[in-house]
């Protein structure tokens, strides 16, 4: 692998021995863990091409317990790789071998419901699916769905700030929170927020949100719950061109509509979903939009009728209303079977995440499909449309030599391509380690030493899950540095007031 | 006070540098249409985004329009309507509580104060419709974050920490917002003469119900005769907002009539227009921009509102208010000197949880409360070295937050 890590500290680890002492102070023995195999299982998360033994493995499940290991943390001047339930896609909770990995799986009860405040207060390593089950048999649910939301946890969550199908119209986890609670590097507990909605001073849960585990460790989380729609048909639309397909999405958001879901497939990932689990996919359609409407009965009737004639006028050649609920899921199956399904032809294939304004599409599609040929590998192409999110899957085999290589290449030029556009380098996974060197195409230097210099303000040493994010890593009193001295003079040759 | 209002960003950065070069902290500003929010600035030189206006692109298929903080409210309000979209956010104008022009400031002070209107609880707040920015930093360094795209996860979200920063962190340079189609039309329904209690607890049935209503609102008795369309009534309404298209705003009105049915208050329904006109005044502070009072902002949980203005009024302050956000969020106007009042209303939120503002008072009052809810200690340290990576020699808005930055 070509990942370049922070070099290990000598000092941590031959500190070792001595850190798992006091760490066990802290917490019940089986919850720390320092045998080889045992540690094995955190090796990596869902980006495994990168692996990395942690130096020792801790699963506190009380918050003095996450302040104490970080106030221990900080003494001993040692690193800690938080990490919620594994399934990051972008390396985010890579553990680092001179470095603790904070797991926080024990974290996994749900505290208080409040539905006439529609706010649901759970700890971090509730999975996000569980909110939405708690809640459902009185009508609720919470609104990010990413895939993984069978296994993924809320803190993960809050850290990635994971989107899912529904963000178009409902918005990724950041729109979602209503309160947090932090520990710092150091052990300081914070509280954000509550049961109300703005926060009294800076945003602080929105700069929590999103920023991969490098500003503090989440220990609970208060999410807003919602009514569930009183109807969501699926309407599943082919088309005989991506074009057309692309077209139909742009169409359908310039009429004022917005649907609950808007989601496209190439004709490769339609086979290959089809394949996996027959779920009625038109096959020869070089481009398939599902679109969900939800809201009250009459209107989504309405909408329907909209989108229909939307699709008819961008020449789709399938249109399918969902007349039952099992239909309708049916529609869903294979969109959310895509990532096995494309993996099942793989046999391996890398997931990238960029995102380009919508018009951009049948553009990036054509330059992707160049692309493709020049690095000879295959992609298929799931997105989340409506919002221009692209899921393009690289298929490669791990088997040959070089490929492992090739197919990062290829995701790299994908990625840059996406900045080109006027797009982003991920719009739901994160960047991690995965994206990390490519944050350049994307900001200034400048750009990336204020956000470094956020960092500082919450973790002056570096040590919360450095290596992730930033390319390089300026120590913070160099990036603080602004040359301004009491009785010297600053910027010497500007013009005085 | 002297002001400067820089035409571009090496304009800008040369000011900045200079102020941090002769010690002397500068007011950031638009319009300053909403000056007097906040702290009193520490400053004698006023920079101003005014002259960065105009739009860079609007793409409205695309939901995103790009431009100067410098554009005015009007500007952007009036191209968004030609093409049947807006803000979803329903920016606060404060021009009635600080008596400037309507639609006068700009689109940066909106931002800055991260401004919402009643359809907060289902739109969200501005801070939920900036996509990107540019800006100039304390330290006199240009630096951008964020994007065009509706989906980015690229680095710290720190569009969020500028807005709702008050000026104090950066100065905007450039903005890039989503924006929305405006629902096809809205009605409300207002139930007449309910409690304050009553009108919280049907606010909050309604929000559990799956009828989408966008926005709620209590006003009571004595609050009402200010919002036009209910000129010469007295009695308190529970106003509920339906948006959406005809036929289904119609269904889902019958339906939520229907629900409410047996609280046998009595109905009346406000038609697309005079709905928006109602919303507009609710937003605008309008039921208390006459009453010659400090007013403050309480954001707080939805069902404790009416129990906490009950207790603010308990502990000696007297207080009109009225309620919005389901009653998350409590306007209140008192004749009660801030000194006397600032504590009581924070020891009431205490036990309710939340925050409130001090949004409108002189400025003597200003100076002396903390404007904003004040932090716990830890909190409050993480602030000031947030402040510090932006502006480590508080240059930027200094005092406007809090007395120590």
């Amino acid at each position: 692998m070509a990942l370049t890590m922070p070099k290990p500290e000598q000092e941590i680890l031959a500190n070792r021995d001595l850190l798992i002492r006091r760490l066990r102070e802290i917490l019940p023995a089986e919850s720390v863990i320092d045998d080889e195999i045992e540690r094995r299982a955190y090796e990596c998360d869902a980006l495994t091409m990168y692996r990395q033994l942690p130096l020792v493995v801790v699963l506190p499940e009380t918050v003095p317990q996450v302040s104490a290991i970080m106030a221990l943390a900080a003494e001993m001047n040692v690193k800690v790789v938080p990490r919620g339930a594994g399934t990051s896609l972008s390396g985010g909770s890579l553990p680092l071998g001179d470095g603790i990995l904070l797991g926080m799986s024990k974290f996994n009860k749900v505290l208080d419901i409040d539905y006439p405040n529609r706010a649901a207060r759970v700890q971090p390593g509730v999975t996000n699916l569980a909110i939405t089950k708690a809640v459902e048999h009185r009508g609720f649910y919470y609104a990010p769905d990413p895939s993984s939301q069978i296994a993924c946890s809320i803190g993960g969550n809050v850290g990635e700030n994971s989107g899912g199908v529904h963000c178009l119209k409902y918005g990724l986890t950041t729109n979602n929170l209503l309160g947090l609670q932090i520990v710092l590097m150091g052990g300081e507990i914070i509280e954000l927020g509550g049961k109300h909605l703005d926060s009294e001073g800076y945003d602080l849960i929105g700069l929590m949100t999103g920023s991969e585990g490098l500003l503090g460790v989440i220990t609970e989380v208060t999410v807003r719950i919602l009514q569930k729609p009183q109807t969501a048909r699926g309407l599943l639309l082919g088309f005989p061109t991506l074009d057309d397909g692309g077209n139909c999405v742009a169409d359908i958001i310039a009429a004022g509509i917005i649907p609950g879901g808007l989601e496209m497939m190439d004709n490769m990932a339609i086979i290959a979903a089809d394949d996996f689990q027959p779920c009625g996919y038109p096959r020869d359609a070089e481009s398939l939009v599902i679109c969900e409407l939800d809201g009250t009965a009459s209107e989504v009737e309405h909408l329907i009728e909209r989108v229909s004639a939307i699709a008819r006028d961008n020449n789709a050649t399938d249109i399918r209303v969902a007349q039952t609920e099992a239909e309708r899921l049916q529609f869903w199956a294979g969109r959310k079977n895509a990532f096995p399904a494309v993996g099942a032809i793989g046999p391996d294939y890398l997931c990238m995440d960029g995102t380009i304004p919508r018009k951009q599409l049948s553009y990036v599609l054509s330059e992707m499909r160049a692309l493709a040929k020049r690095h000879n590998l295959r992609v298929a192409n799931v997105f989340h449309a409506g919002d221009g999110n692209l899921h393009p899957l690289i298929l490669y085999d791990a088997s040959i030599n070089g490929e492992i290589e090739k197919a990062e290449a290829f995701g790299a030029d994908i990625l840059r391509l996406c900045v080109k556009v006027g797009g982003v380098l991920t719009g739901e996974h994160g960047v991690g380690v995965e994206k990390r060197d490519l944050m350049h195409t994307m900001f200034s230097e400048a750009d990336l030493e204020q956000q470094q210099r956020v960092k500082c303000a919450f973790d002056p040493n570096h040590r919360l899950n450095p290596g992730k994010v930033f390319p390089t890593l300026h120590r913070c009193a160099e990036l603080g540095h602004m040359h301004v001295h009491k009785g010297k003079v600053p910027f010497p040759d500007l013009p005085r007031f | 006070m002297d002001q400067f209002a820089p035409s571009d960003e090496g304009e800008i950065i040369d000011f900045v540098r200079a102020a941090i070069a002769n010690e002397a902290p500068l007011e950031v500003a638009g319009n300053a249409t909403k000056a007097a929010l906040g702290r009193p600035v520490e400053a004698d030189r006023r920079l101003s985004t005014r002259s960065l206006r105009g739009i860079h692109f609007y793409e409205p298929s695309e939901l995103v329009v790009s431009l100067g903080p410098g554009t005015t409210m009007r500007e952007l309000t009036d191209l968004l309507d030609q093409n049947g979209q807006e803000l979803a956010f329903e920016p606060i104008d404060y021009a009635h509580l600080f008596a400037t022009e309507p639609l006068g400031g700009t689109i940066g002070s909106a931002v800055a104060v991260n401004a919402s209107g009643p359809r907060r609880i289902k739109a969200g707040a501005a801070r939920d419709h900036v996509l990107g920015f540019s800006a100039v930093s304390g330290r006199g360094e240009a630096f951008q974050s964020g994007g065009r795209v509706m989906k980015n996860v690229t680095g710290y979200d720190l569009s969020k920490l500028m807005t709702g920063s008050y000026g104090t962190l950066a100065i905007l340079t450039d903005l890039t917002l989503k924006v929305l189609p405006k629902p096809e039309m809205e009605q409300t329904l207002l139930l007449h003469g309910l409690g304050d209690q009553n009108g919280i607890d049907v606010m909050t049935e309604a929000s559990g119900l799956p009828h989408e209503v966008s926005s709620l609102a209590h006003l009571p008795a004595g609050c009402v005769a200010a919002i036009g369309p209910l000129a010469g009534q007295t009695a308190a309404v529970t106003a509920l907002r339906i948006e959406g298209p005809e036929t289904s705003v119609a269904k889902r009105k019958a339906d939520l009539q229907e629900h409410f049915a047996p609280h046998r208050a009595e109905f009346s329904v406000l038609s697309d227009a005079h709905s928006k006109t109602f919303w507009g005044a609710l937003r605008d502070c309008l039921p208390l921009c006459a009453h010659a009072s400090d007013i403050w902002r309480l954001s707080t949980a939805p069902t404790e509102g009416a129990r906490l203005v009950e207790t603010i009024r308990k502990s000696g302050v007297d207080a009109a208010a009225y309620y919005d956000w389901a009653g998350g969020l409590v306007w209140l106007a008192t004749t009660t000197n801030a000194e006397t009042a600032a504590p009581e209303i924070r020891r009431a939120l205490h036990s309710s949880g939340g925050h409130a503002t001090l949004i409108r008072a002189d400025a003597s009052s200003r100076a002396g409360v903390d404007v904003f809810h004040p932090q716990p200690t830890a909190l409050a340290a993480l602030t000031a070295r947030i402040k510090n990576s932006f502006d480590p020699e508080r240059i930027l808005n200094r005092g406007r937050m809090r007395k120590d930055f």
